[in-house]
């Protein structure tokens, strides 16, 4: 039990001096560590968003909007199919979560239900290695064909449109101007942005919140959207409310399929206009965009057409000629931020649904920096306290225990710098939390060897006794402790989970340090004690 | 060897105490018992003052820029908004000022509506030091989690307890847990302090702590069974009390005094953390020493161990 090889110290005494070495950056500043040489670690743990100050926002995705916008494509793509196959349909549209045909002739099912079947898509996870279809297309007895959306088919949808979604996301944080944010999915159906050093959410609200689908639409030539609301709405148009103005209620009859799509933008650039100084967009599309919009232009030169952006129209101007050239500009009311805003967005991408944000939590600096200082206070003090009572309680053996104490907050902050785990307010109270419980294994081993000698048992058998009986009850106490840290961990989210962390890691390390260092180290001073005297007063 | 030299440390408690803490035992168990009733009674009648993390809604604070923070115009402006209850206090120093608006109707989006207009209604005299917002998803979703979070562990402890010990001790930690945690709510509602995301964490450390003491008491039950063959139940667990009471105290202060450093130090953020701390410890040390122990007394315990050195694990003792 107390003996302890050459070999063992050396590897004991290496750890802790490890443990030291990768510690130290972090008591130093950023600028200091790079002027260190090239040999010594300068991993320093990251501060959390709580104590440097930044924004984090958790976005979740509108699933009942993929699905929708799924159920619109499988309805384009079915009256497609059916219109090159030249199979004529007295229906077709969406019937809630489905999408439902009527055939114009009965004898056409078996060639419409070859057709549909084409738009199935074989579905596999690798993992499960489950397969199955996204759509299933079945045909009722009345002759009514149905095309469904299966579960692992919406899965997919939703994993697709998420990865898409961090994608658009992540391009317009970038252009914020900063390549320390992180953009990261979280759960089924969320994005996490962690953006440190920000403060003022509001521009990257605006960035994220915004689907930024922009589609140029047809305004009907004749029909106001008042007397399509009274009498009935042509089919292929849709009434579309406007954008800015939508407290008076002006609205549009647009036909549903655009004109050009806004993924035929090639470039948007937030700009002026040069007569009136007004904020505008200028924009170019792509070469089929170009060809498409020169077509309609010159076709309904006189008439209005209308700038759709997220389903809401921001200007409806008058076609003066024919613009064959594929640029334009798009004037609305937009302030220099929102013009500048809207042009990222329009260059990213949309986003392939709507992101509401669902929690939002922002630090200044000015309170992280006062963390970090009430942090710092608090674990100077906090230790203090513990290593005063520790030596006063046990005396010489309260300094080796004060030594292991050390020993063990270093091993923490070096596993935690390696670990590149983040450190946050809760964090630090965890790690001074950590230093004052990591003493009551240290209590229980000092108070059991007091008692044995108290039983009249020598110095070596009293010591012998003390840690191997007071190991167990570590043991036990510790696993206990460990259990809550873990379900903590499971529980937490950002700083709570910092928490848990340092406690789990703390843990591990006062088992370590407490027993085997403080051992060692009273196992040293007994052999030293034995060569001196036989009768040997343990100084506890 | 090493350059220290040899010193006694202060023993600070008397030893062989015996102290008759089996006397008190049916009074604390009464005690308890009220205590516990009273904090359930707290519970759902005054009911907890729940942050944003679990009620969902707005908390805003912010600095002026102009000295003082002029509260009652803060409130005529804000309350004015429509947006509910808004609540505006002080915090800290003069010109910190704590804004919490309510979870607004209408969904997620609407949060950010809200934030947006008592942003622009404070004006460009403030500067915000910390904004959250949590919608009603995430809220309701915090709230499951916290639950399930302090009930899963209590289970593992309790779990663990039954498979290191024999069922009497697990059903006594169960107690005392369960005591530990309900009487740190039953304190939130009766002070109505903020109860938030940070004090599920501060209730699970108090668990770890509280089953600490359980198992140092619990253990040295176990040994002195076997040691006191024929000693009457309660005077040994009266004894093993006693033996462990040094430790208990000894711990029982550093953790404390570590506490009040963190509590007054450690600045306004932690605080409410802190204080839940502070009576976890205290309340747990008291539930180990008059709930758990006492238990074992009630429910009698298997007397004969002499088999039952084999059974510990040998794993345990190579740390």
């Amino acid at each position: 039990m107390l003996h302890f090889g050459r070999l063992k110290i050396i590897a004991i005494v290496a750890t802790c001096l490890a443990g030291f070495l990768f510690a130290l950056p972090n008591f130093f500043t950023k600028e200091q560590v790079a002027a260190w040489p090239r040999w010594l670690p300068a991993k320093q743990m990251p501060l959390g968003l709580d104590l440097r100050g930044g924004a984090h926002l958790l976005l979740s995705m509108d699933t009942a909007d993929v699905r929708k916008k799924w159920l619109e494509s499988l309805r384009e793509d079915a009256r497609k199919r059916l219109r090159d196959a030249k199979l004529g349909f007295a229906g077709l549209g969406i019937a809630g979560e489905t999408v439902q045909i009527r055939l114009a002739k009965p004898e056409d099912a078996e060639a419409a239900m070859k057709e549909l079947r084409q738009m199935i898509v074989p579905v596999g996870n690798a993992i499960l290695g489950t397969s199955g279809n996204d759509i299933d297309v079945t045909r009722g007895a009345d002759g009514l064909i149905t095309v469904s959306l299966t579960e692992p088919g919406m899965q997919q949808r939703i994993t697709n449109a998420i990865g898409t979604a961090i994608e658009t996301v992540r391009r317009r944080v970038d252009s914020l101007g900063t390549a320390e944010a992180t953009v990261v999915r979280q759960g089924r159906d969320r994005v996490l942005i962690q953006f440190p050093g920000l403060q003022d959410t509001k521009d990257l609200k605006e960035r994220v919140g915004q689907t930024a689908v922009l589609n140029f639409h047809e305004v009907h030539p004749s029909i106001s959207p008042e007397d399509a609301k009274a009498t009935r709405i042509p089919p292929g148009f849709r009434i579309y409310p406007s954008g800015e103005r939508e407290q008076s209620g002006i609205s549009y009859l647009l036909r549903e399929t655009p004109i050009v799509r806004g993924d035929q933008l090639a470039d948007a650039q937030g700009s002026f206009d040069s007569r009136t100084s007004e904020p505008i967009i200028n924009f170019r599309f792509n070469q089929s965009g170009a060809r498409a919009f020169g077509k309609f232009t010159s076709e309904n030169v006189g008439r209005p057409f209308a700038i759709v952006l997220d389903e809401k129209v921001i200007s409806a101007p008058n076609i003066r000629e024919a613009i064959l050239g594929g640029s334009g500009q798009i004037s609305g009311s937009f302030t220099v931020e929102t013009a500048n805003n809207l042009a990222v967005n329009l260059r990213s991408g949309a986003l392939p649904a709507k992101l509401t944000i669902v929690e939002e939590r922002t630090v200044g600096p000015s309170l992280g920096a006062d963390s970090v200082q009430a942090g710092r206070l608090a674990a100077i003090v906090g230790s203090i306290a513990t290593i005063v009572m520790t030596i006063a309680a046990y005396g010489t053996f309260g300094v080796f225990a004060v030594l292991a104490l050390i020993a063990n907050g270093l091993l923490v902050v070096a596993i935690m710098s390696l670990m590149g785990s983040t450190l946050t307010l809760p964090g630090i109270a965890g790690l001074v939390l950590t230093i004052g419980m990591a003493v009551d294994a240290n209590v229980l081993i000092y108070e059991r060897i007091r008692e044995e000698l108290r039983a009249g048992k020598t110095a070596v058998t009293a010591i012998e006794a003390g840690f191997s009986r007071a190991i167990v009850t570590i043991a036990d106490s510790q696993l206990t402790t460990l259990a809550a840290a873990i379900i903590m961990f499971w529980l937490g989210s950002g700083p709570i989970r910092g928490f848990a962390v340092t406690l789990t890691i703390g843990i591990f390390t006062s088992v370590f340090t407490a027993v085997t260092v403080t051992r060692m180290l009273v196992a040293l001073w007994l052999r030293n004690a034995r060569a001196k005297t036989r009768a040997i007063d343990v100084p506890i | 060897m090493l350059p220290i030299p040899d010193f006694k440390g202060f023993d600070f408690f008397p030893h062989g105490t015996r102290l008759p803490f089996m006397r008190y035992k049916g009074l604390c168990f009464w005690l308890s018992i009220a205590m516990m009733a009273l904090s359930l009674l707290l519970f759902f009648t005054r009911g907890l003052n729940y942050g944003v993390d679990f009620k969902g809604g707005s908390m805003i604070e912010v600095q002026s820029k102009t000295g003082p923070a002029d509260i009652p115009a803060m409130r005529a402006k804000l309350g004015g908004l429509g947006l509910g209850d808004v609540q505006i206090q002080q915090f800290g120093s003069p010109g910190e000022v704590l804004i919490r608006v309510e979870q607004q109707a209408g969904g997620e989006a609407q949060q950010q509506v809200a934030l947006k207009k008592v942003i622009e209604a404070l004006g460009p005299d403030f500067t915000q030091r910390r904004v959250e917002v949590v919608g009603p998803t995430v809220s309701s979703e915090l709230r499951q989690t916290g639950t399930i979070a302090v009930l899963a562990s209590i289970l593992a402890i309790v779990a663990y307890v039954w498979f290191r010990f024999e069922w009497q001790f697990a059903l006594g930690a169960v107690l005392a847990l369960t005591h530990d945690v309900l009487l740190a709510v039953g304190l939130f509602a009766l002070l109505q302090w903020e109860f938030d995301i940070s004090i599920v964490a501060a209730l699970l450390t108090i668990l770890g702590y509280s089953v600490n003491d359980t198992v140092v008491v619990s253990d040295r039950i176990r040994e002195n069974l076997r040691k006191y063959k024929k000693m009457a139940l309660d005077e040994l667990l009266n004894v093993s009390i006693n033996e462990t009471l040094s430790r208990t105290i000894l711990t029982g202060v550093t953790t404390l005094a570590v506490l009040v450093a963190l509590f007054v130090f450690g600045g306004s953020v932690l605080r409410n953390f802190t204080v839940a701390m502070l009576f976890g410890v205290i309340v747990g040390t008291y539930s180990s020493i008059f709930i758990a122990a006492p238990l074992l007394g009630y429910l009698g315990i298997k007397r004969d161990w002499s088999g039952a050195a084999d059974k510990r694990p040998a794993t345990t003792a190579k740390a």
